[in-house]
C-alpha cells in the first residue's frame, strides 16, 4: 500500500477508528462551538446565524476603475470589499516617481492621496460597508487615508469596520512590500493598532498573514506556527506600551489560506483556533472571551491553481470553498481561475464569487456547525496538527524567535526549502495535479487557453500623474511642509505616529511625501539574501 | 559557469526565482541571487561585477517587456552584452516573442516544468563556454 502524507509531514492511514483518539480529552480539546477554546468555530450557530462575508480581493488602475468594479460586485451580492493597491502604492512610491513606471496600476489601484481614496469610495458608505486595506508597510498612511474619507462621508469613527492588513513580519518573510527596516516598521504596526484600539473600536488594524507564507512555500502546520508566532510579537509590542491585552487583541484578526486538502485544511484551523485561544489565556491573561478567538479570512490559495489547463482551476475553487466553509471561515475570498495569467476579468471574478455563493447556498456546507466534527479521521490529524505546530513552533524558536528570524533571513530560507521541496514532490508525481503531472491529455496551444488577458492602458498611468501633478499645483503648500515637517520631527521620538500621519493626509501630502518624510529618519530595510 | 537570478522591478514575489536557483545550485551551477526590487542598473552592475554568463529575470508583476528591455539596453551600454539574459515569471503567450525580439534567449511563461529550466541554463552554458 502507498504511503501518504499530509502536507504538513503527517501520515494518513488508510482508516481511522476510537483507538485513534485514545489518551485525548475529547471535552476539554474538542468543547462547543462558541465556547473555549474554540476547536470547533468562534460562534454558537456560525453560518446558521451569519454566513461568512463574500470579500472578494479587488483593485486595478485608477481609483475610478476600481470603484467601477466594486460597485459591479456588490451589485451581484458581494458583501464586503477587499481592495487590492498597485505596487508603488505598496511601498510608499507616488506614481511618477522613476522607479513606478511600468507598475502603476498593473496589479492594484494607485492612491497616491487622499483625493485618490476619496474616489475609490465615492458612493461606497463606509459606515455600513466592510473594507480590508491589503496594505501592510504603508497601513498606517492608508488607513489614514481610510479614516479620512470615512470622517468625510460623515461615517461615525464606532461605525467603521476596516482591516488594515498590516502584517509586516509576513512581508518581510514572504511577500516583500517593505520598505523600512524591521524595528521602525514594527513601530509603524504598533501605532497604527494603538490609534485604532483609541479611536476606532470596531476597526480590525492587524490582520496577521499565513497567507503569503504559505504561498511562499511553507507547510501547513509552518503556516499555522508562523501566524501564531507573529500574532505572539504583536502582542507583545501592545503590552511592552502599556496596554492591557483586552483594550486591542478582540480586534487581531487572522488571514490563512485553504489550498487543496479539504480535511488537513480543516483540521489545520481547529488545531490553530484551539492554540490561540490557549495563548491569549494562558499564556498573556486576555480575560475577554473574544480576545481568545480566532477570527479568520480564509482565502484561496492561488498557488494551488494551474496554468495549464485554467477552468480546472474553477473545480478548485469550489473544493477550496467547501474546505473553507467546514474550517469555519468568517471571511471567505477565491482567486480566480485566470489569476495565474492576467489580473482578473470581471467574468472571471464574478465565477468566484458565485462559487462561494453555491457553497453557501446550495451545498448545505453552512447548514450545522463544524460537520466534520468527531470523524476519528479529522480529529485525530486535528490533534496531529495541533503537535505539528508546537514543533514548529519550538523550531521558531530556536531561529531566536520570530522576530529574529526574520531578520537574520533563517525563516526566509527555511520557506525557500519547502518550497522546493514542494517542487521536488510535484515532478516525482508524490504531489499531483490533474491536468499538470497527471492524466496529462493533447494541450491546447499556448496562445489559445480560453482566458481573456487584461491589456494594459498606458493612459491609465498618464491619468493617475497628470491628477497627482494637478493635485501638487493646487494644495496649501504651506500645511504640507508644516505636517511632513512635524511628521519628521515626531518620527525622531517615540511618540505614536499616527496623528502626523493624519495631518499630513488631510493636508493632502503625497503618499511618496509622507513615505519620504519617515524614510529620511528610519532608512530603507536591507534584505538578508538567503535561500 | 555563473548565474545572476534577478528580481527587476518591485514586485516581492520570489518563490519562483528561489526555487530556480536551489535546482541550479543542486545542479552544479554557480548561482547569485540579488534579492529584491533591483532597479535595471543594479542588476547590469551586480551581472558584471559577478562575471555572470547569464542573467536570469523573474518578474510577476506584468512589467517584464520594460524592465528586460531596460536590462538589455543596460548590458548592451556597458559592452557587456556577451552576457545572455533570460526571463521567467508571470509572462502570458503573447509575450514571448516580443521579449525575445529584444533580445532574451529564453523565456520561461509560468507552468514551465523546473527540469527545462536547468536544462536550458546548463545547455546555455555549454554554449557560453
Amino acid at each position: 500500500m502507498k504511503d501518504l502524507k499530509l502536507n504538513a509531514g503527517i501520515p494518513v492511514k488508510p482508516s481511522y477508528g476510537p483507538e485513534d483518539l485514545a489518551g485525548r480529552d475529547a471535552g476539554a480539546d474538542i468543547g462547543r462551538p462558541g465556547e473555549y477554546p474554540f476547536t470547533r468555530g468562534i460562534h454558537r450557530a456560525m453560518y446558521r446565524e451569519r454566513l461568512w462575508t463574500m470579500r472578494q480581493y479587488i483593485g486595478f488602475g485608477t481609483p475610478a476603475d476600481t470603484n467601477a468594479r466594486f460597485k459591479h460586485l456588490m451589485a451581484h451580492g458581494q458583501d464586503a470589499l477587499n481592495v487590492a493597491f498597485d505596487l508603488p502604492t505598496q511601498l510608499g512610491l507616488d506614481s511618477d516617481h522613476p522607479r513606478a513606471e511600468g507598475e502603476v496600476g498593473m496589479v492594484g489601484m494607485a492612491a497616491d492621496s487622499l483625493a485618490d481614496m476619496e474616489e475609490a469610495f465615492a458612493g461606497i458608505p463606509l459606515d455600513r460597508v466592510s473594507v480590508s486595506l491589503t496594505i501592510n508597510g504603508m497601513a498606517a498612511p492608508i488607513t489614514a487615508m481610510y479614516y479620512a474619507v470615512a470622517e468625510k462621508q460623515g461615517a461615525a469613527a464606532d461605525r467603521v469596520v476596516t482591516t488594515p492588513q498590516n502584517d509586516i513580519l509576513k512581508e518581510f518573510i514572504a511577500r516583500g512590500t517593505w520598505v523600512y527596516p524591521v524595528d521602525p516598521s514594527l513601530r509603524l504596526v504598533a501605532d497604527l493598532i494603538e490609534f485604532s484600539a483609541r479611536h476606532y473600536p470596531r476597526s480590525n488594524p492587524v490582520s496577521v498573514c499565513g497567507y503569503h507564507i504559505r504561498e511562499a512555500g511553507c507547510t501547513t502546520g509552518q503556516e499555522m506556527a508562523y501566524g501564531l508566532a507573529m500574532a505572539a510579537a504583536y502582542v507583545e509590542l501592545m503590552l511592552a506600551r502599556g496596554m492591557d491585552v483586552d483594550d486591542f487583541a478582540p480586534r487581531i484578526s487572522f488571514n490563512f489560506t485553504s489550498w487543496g486538502q479539504i480535511f488537513e485544511e480543516v483540521a489545520k484551523f481547529r488545531a490553530g483556533r484551539r492554540l490561540y485561544a490557549r495563548m491569549m489565556r494562558e499564556r498573556f491573561g486576555a480575560r475577554n472571551p473574544k480576545s481568545w478567538m480566532f477570527r479568520s479570512l480564509i482565502g484561496g490559495g492561488g498557488s494551488a491553481f494551474t496554468v495549464q489547463e485554467p477552468e480546472n482551476n474553477i473545480v478548485r475553487g469550489a473544493y477550496i470553498a467547501l474546505a473553507a466553509a467546514l474550517a469555519g471561515a468568517q471571511t471567505m475570498a477565491l482567486p480566480t481561475y485566470d489569476e495565474a495569467y492576467t489580473i482578473p476579468s470581471a467574468k472571471a471574478q464574478l465565477i468566484a464569487l458565485r462559487t462561494m455563493q453555491i457553497c453557501a447556498e446550495e451545498s448545505g456546507a453552512a447548514d450545522t456547525v463544524d460537520p466534520l466534527a468527531g470523524s476519528y479521521f479529522l480529529e485525530a490529524i486535528t490533534n496531529q496538527m495541533e503537535e505539528k505546530i508546537l514543533e514548529e513552533l519550538a523550531h521558531v524558536e530556536r531561529m531566536g524567535g520570530i522576530v529574529e528570524a526574520v531578520k537574520t533571513g533563517a525563516i526566509q530560507a527555511e520557506v525557500a526549502r519547502q518550497a522546493y521541496l514542494f517542487e521536488q514532490k510535484l515532478a516525482s508525481g508524490e504531489i499531483k495535479k490533474v491536468g499538470v503531472n497527471c492524466h496529462v491529455g493533447d494541450r491546447p496551444p499556448e496562445a489559445d487557453r480560453g482566458v481573456e488577458l487584461y491589456t494594459f492602458d498606458p493612459r491609465v498611468a498618464q491619468a493617475q500623474i497628470a491628477k497627482l501633478q494637478r493635485l501638487r499645483h493646487d494644495r496649501d503648500h504651506g500645511a504640507v511642509a508644516a505636517a511632513l515637517g512635524r511628521l519628521t520631527d515626531e518620527a525622531r521620538g517615540a511618540a505614536n505616529l499616527m496623528n502626523p500621519i493624519t495631518e499630513a493626509v488631510k493636508s493632502y501630502a503625497t503618499l511618496g511625501e509622507i513615505a519620504g518624510a519617515m524614510k529620511t529618519v528610519f532608512g530603507e530595510h536591507k534584505e538578508p539574501v538567503k535561500f | 559557469m555563473r548565474i545572476l537570478i534577478a528580481k527587476p522591478g518591485l514586485d516581492g514575489h520570489d518563490r519562483g526565482a528561489k526555487v530556480v536557483a536551489q535546482a541550479l545550485r543542486d545542479a552544479g551551477v554557480e548561482v547569485v541571487y540579488t534579492g529584491l526590487k533591483r532597479t535595471p542598473e543594479e542588476i547590469v552592475a551586480e551581472a558584471i561585477q559577478e562575471d555572470a554568463d547569464v542573467v536570469g529575470l523573474s518578474i510577476l508583476s506584468g512589467a517584464h517587456l520594460l524592465l528586460t528591455r531596460r536590462v538589455l539596453d543596460g548590458l548592451r551600454a556597458a559592452g557587456a552584452d556577451d552576457i545572455q539574459v533570460v526571463v521567467g515569471g508571470t509572462i502570458p503567450p503573447r509575450d514571448v516573442e516580443p521579449l525575445k525580439a529584444l533580445g532574451a534567449t529564453a523565456v520561461f511563461p509560468m507552468g514551465t516544468p523546473l527540469t527545462d529550466i536547468v536544462a536550458a541554463f546548463k545547455s546555455r552554458s555549454e554554449v557560453t563556454r
